[in-house]
This record gives structure tokens, sequence and C-alpha cells, in this order.
């Protein structure tokens, strides 16, 4: 039931993005698409995901979508209409496809469908003997799916890579004046002020709350990828509020550069210290001698990698793009 | 029970905000109309959380209430100066002065 | 006392969804950006307050019922700030209240019905 009216509200919404040539308005609707697909995620019961969806899909890239806004400029030009006809004969090709394909799949929710018979069972039966956090989304994520969590890291290592090389990040000083602001400047500063303050209020919780979604990571939901995204929403929000250069201060572009690859390099450490020790790569148990506390360790050790991998890539990306867009 | 009703009452309420969202003639009531529907969403994930039993869900609510004003500060300060890296006259001076 | 939380929980928050929908009904039928965000924010500081206030007397720990007040708190902080943020961007960018007109011309009305004797 609620589920049915989530959906009709996101269907509604995509329809509302379709249908806008005004750019911002659709980035607008986009961040509310996402934590109407969070919610939806929530009422599946898949906590973790819905968590990455609020804090990735609604916060951080609708930033990052308005920095490319601000690079690219905020009007669509219209299509001419027989230049839609291909792409829309493909697109409904594919929707047919997907839609023959989706035939096949079980039923939503039936017990038999192979997801649920082929490890599932393995990880929600013995996980807390073999790993050990009471969140089985953890344990699965860093722990049985190590291999794969560290792929994805590497990816947003990649895509960082990526940005650096499009943009040119921290290497390009400045030197165009930033557009005189359309306010008069000493209304600007008054009417700042209880941004300012609230601002103040709420940056310093926003990061403590990064740790603990970092560090409670095992017991509720969360981890290294929200937490990272968390941490650096909280500092977008510090430069949103005071200009690009204090943040820069605060976190000079060319020692933050170096981050991302600290904390893909810790993830890496801990699976070459375990084959050091005589497991295999990234096999926690073999870190200290009683498996489940290795299992731990390991896992506190690469969240903290994945957290200071996509935390670091988040904030260099924000600064390559706002530094271009001056 | 109480849960239940308190749900519909907030989903109605996200309903109407975003039909202000997809109608709104200026852009600001679309801010304003998609602040209100993650105010609302906030206390929707609140709410469902003890209406399934799992009161945990309870840090999405808070994440989102975080995370809500980053963006929509990111969206009011797009759409007055039109990029998001400008430093405000307000702030520190500069270390460099050219 | 379960059953006299359970009262006021039902109380407060049958008062936070009327609320709610009020907030919503006039996001939809106000007549301009001003008065819209006079509904949005009664979504954060009544909708809001009430709703969490009675889950709050029906959270079964303490962690739970501090995450209540902190969610309350920020969003009653963050949510107003961005609309009065918004409202205040919209006064920069020169937009009138649809409403002051008819104030000052109610007032002018009068003003021609009963002028001042002094």
């Amino acid at each position: 039931m609620i589920n049915m009216v989530l959906l009709m509200l996101l269907l509604a919404s995509v329809y509302a993005i379709i249908r806008l040539d005004r750019l911002l308005t659709a980035v607008l609707l986009t961040s509310l698409f996402s934590v109407l697909v969070a919610s939806i995620f929530m009422v599946l019961d898949a906590v973790d995901v819905a968590f990455t969806e609020a804090a990735v899909g609604a916060g951080v890239s609708t930033i990052f979508f308005l920095a490319a806004l601000a690079i690219v400029g905020r009007q669509c030009k219209p299509t001419p209409r027989r230049k839609i006809i291909a792409p829309l004969i493909v697109v409904s090709a594919t929707g047919c496809v997907l839609l023959y394909a989706s035939l096949d799949m079980p039923r939503f929710g039936e017990p038999l469908a192979p997801v649920h018979q082929h490890v599932a069972p393995r990880y929600l039966n013995d996980s807390a003997a073999e790993v050990g956090p009471p969140n089985i989304v953890t344990s699965v994520l860093a722990s049985y799916r190590g291999y794969d969590t560290f792929g994805e890291v590497g990816v947003v290592f990649t895509a960082f890579i990526g940005v650096l090389m499009l943009l040119g990040a921290g290497t390009r000083r400045t030197s165009i004046e930033p557009p005189t602001p359309t306010g008069a400047p000493k209304e600007s500063m008054r009417k700042k002020v209880v941004l300012k303050e609230v601002a103040d209020l709420v940056i310093a919780p926003v990061l403590i709350f990064a740790l603990y979604v970092q560090w409670h990571g095992d017991f509720g939901p969360g981890g290294g990828f929200q937490a990272g995204v968390i941490f650096a929403s909280g500092i977008f929000l510090y430069a949103l509020i005071y200009g690009i250069e204090p943040a820069q201060r605060l976190l000079p572009p060319r020692r933050l550069a170096y981050f991302p690859a600290i904390g893909l390099l810790l993830y890496a450490a801990v699976g070459i210290i375990s084959m050091l020790r005589g497991g295999n790569f990234l096999n926690y148990s073999v870190l200290v001698n009683d498996p489940l506390h290795g299992q731990h360790y390991g896992i506190l050790a690469i969240e903290l990698g994945v957290g200071i991998t996509v935390a670091a890539v988040m904030i260099n990306i924000f600064f390559s793009f706002s530094e271009r867009s001056l | 029970m109480m849960y239940a009703v308190t749900t519909v009452a907030i989903l109605i309420c996200i309903g109407m905000a975003m039909a202000r969202a997809f109608l709104g003639p200026s852009i600001y009531d679309r801010i304003l109309a998609i602040n209100s529907a993650g105010t609302c969403i906030v206390l929707f994930l609140s709410v469902l959380g003890f209406l399934m039993g799992r009161p945990d869900f309870l840090d999405i609510a808070l994440t989102y209430a975080l995370i809500n004003f980053t963006g929509t500060i990111a969206i009011l300060k797009f759409f007055k100066y039109g990029s998001l890296g400008v430093s405000d006259p307000a702030a520190p001076p500069k270390t460099k002065v050219e | 006392m379960a059953l006299l939380l359970d009262i006021v929980s039902w109380i407060t928050l049958m008062i936070g969804s009327f609320f709610c929908i009020t907030a919503g009904v006039g996001l939809l039928r106000m007549p301009d950006v001003y008065t819209r965000a006079h509904a949005g924010g009664m979504i954060d500081s009544m909708g809001a307050g009430m709703i969490f206030f009675g889950l709050l007397l029906q959270a079964p720990d303490y962690l739970i019922a501090i995450k209540l007040v902190f969610t309350f708190f920020f969003l009653l902080v963050t949510s107003l700030a961005s609309i009065h943020a918004l409202a205040q961007t919209v006064n920069v960018a020169g937009v009138n209240p649809k409403l002051a007109n008819i104030v000052n011309r109610l007032e002018k009305n009068r003003q021609k019905e009963s002028p001042p004797s002094n």
C-alpha cells in the first residue's frame, strides 16, 4: 500500500523531470526522486541501501549536478522533433526487451528465487559465528564480499582520477575575478547571519554523525561509503556558506589529493597483512589470534579506508568543479 | 494504528507538496515545495521506523534532515551567484591579495 | 501509565497530522511564495514537533529517544533557516508579496472612509 503510493509519486516526479526543459528544476526534482527511492528501499527493509541513496542521491549528487550546471548553463536546447525518432526507437526496444526479461524473473518476494537459495542462507545463518557484526549487511559487504568492495573503492578512485584529468583539480589557481553578487554587498553580509549561525551549529554535528556512522556500521545501518559522503557534505556546507577559499585553506587540495590513494592503500594493506600472516588476501581471521577479533579489526580498518577514499574523492571533485566554474 | 494514520497524513502532505513542486510557477515555489517535501519525508521515515517496529531507521531520517539543508543552501547559492564556489564578502579575508 | 502515554501519543500524532495536511493544503492553495513559505514552515514547526513528541513518548530506549530529539532539533533549525534564506532571496530578487497590495488598498480605503480628524 505504502509502496504503491510511493511508486506513484516516483512516476509523477519522473514525468515532471522529463517534461521540464529548465535544468535547474530538473535537478531539484532529481533530488526529490532520490529521496523517494530511498523511502521505497526503506519500506523494502533495505536500510543500508536506503542510507546510501539518501546520502548520495539526495545530497551529494544534487550538489554535483549544480556544480556541473554552473559550467554548462541552465537551459537545455529544445530538440527538433525529427531527431527524437531514432533514440525513441532504441529506448522503446530496450524497454520491451527489459519487460520481456522481467517476465522470467521470480515473483517479488518469492522465497524460492535463486537469490535466496544460493549463498544467502549461509550469510544469514552463519555470519554471526564466522564474522561477528550484528549487521549482516556489513559482514557481507566487508568480509564475505571484500573483493567486490575493494573493486568498488577502486572504481571510486578511478572516477576521481578521471575527473582530475578532465578538470585539472588543484593545480590551477583562479585568476579570474569572481562575478559580483547581484545584491549589494552590505545587504548580503547582513542576510547571511542566520545561515552562518545555523551552519556553525550544524557542521560539527554533521561531522560527528559521519564518524558515528563510520564506527557504528557494524551494529546498525551505515559504513564507510555513507560516512564518507556525510563527512563530505559537512565540508560542502562549510564551503557553500563561507566560500571555497576558506574551505581550501582548511583542506589544501594539494594535500587532499593524496587521501583517496591513502584510503585505497589502507584497504589493500589489510589484505597484504593478512597474506603475510598466512591467510588469503583480505582474510581477516588471521590478523590476530582470535578469528572473530581479527574479522572485527579487519572490517573496521577497511571501512576506514573506504570512508577516507569516498570523503576525499567527493571533496576533491567538489573543489575542482567549483574552481572551474569561478 | 496511530502510526498508520499519521503515515497516511504525511503521505498526503508529500503528495500536495510535490504537486506544488510540479506546478510551481516560479523556481522559488519549487525550491520551497521540495524543501517541505523533504521535511515530510523525514517525518515519514521516522514514523515508518515505528510503524515497522524497527526504529533504527531514524539514522536515515537524521541523515536526510542534515543533508537536505546542504542541498537547499547549494541551490539557493547557485541561484543567486550562478556558481557554488564564490566566496562570501563576509568570509575571513583572503591570504593572498592581488 | 502505558495507556496514558498511548493516549497522549494519539493526541499529539493526530494534531501533527492535522497540521501536516493543513500545511499541504496551504502549499497548494496560497497565492504567492511568501504565504506558501508560511505554510511550509508549519510542517517543520508544528507538524514535526507534534509528531516527534508523539514518537518520543513511544521510544523503546534512550538511544532512539536521543536520536528523535536530535532529528527534530536539526530539522527545525535547518529547514526553517533554509525557508528564511529562500524568503530573503525572493525578497532581494524583487518579488513583491501579493497580499501587501491588498493591505495597502484596504488601508487606503479605510483612510478614504474615515479621514483622520486631527
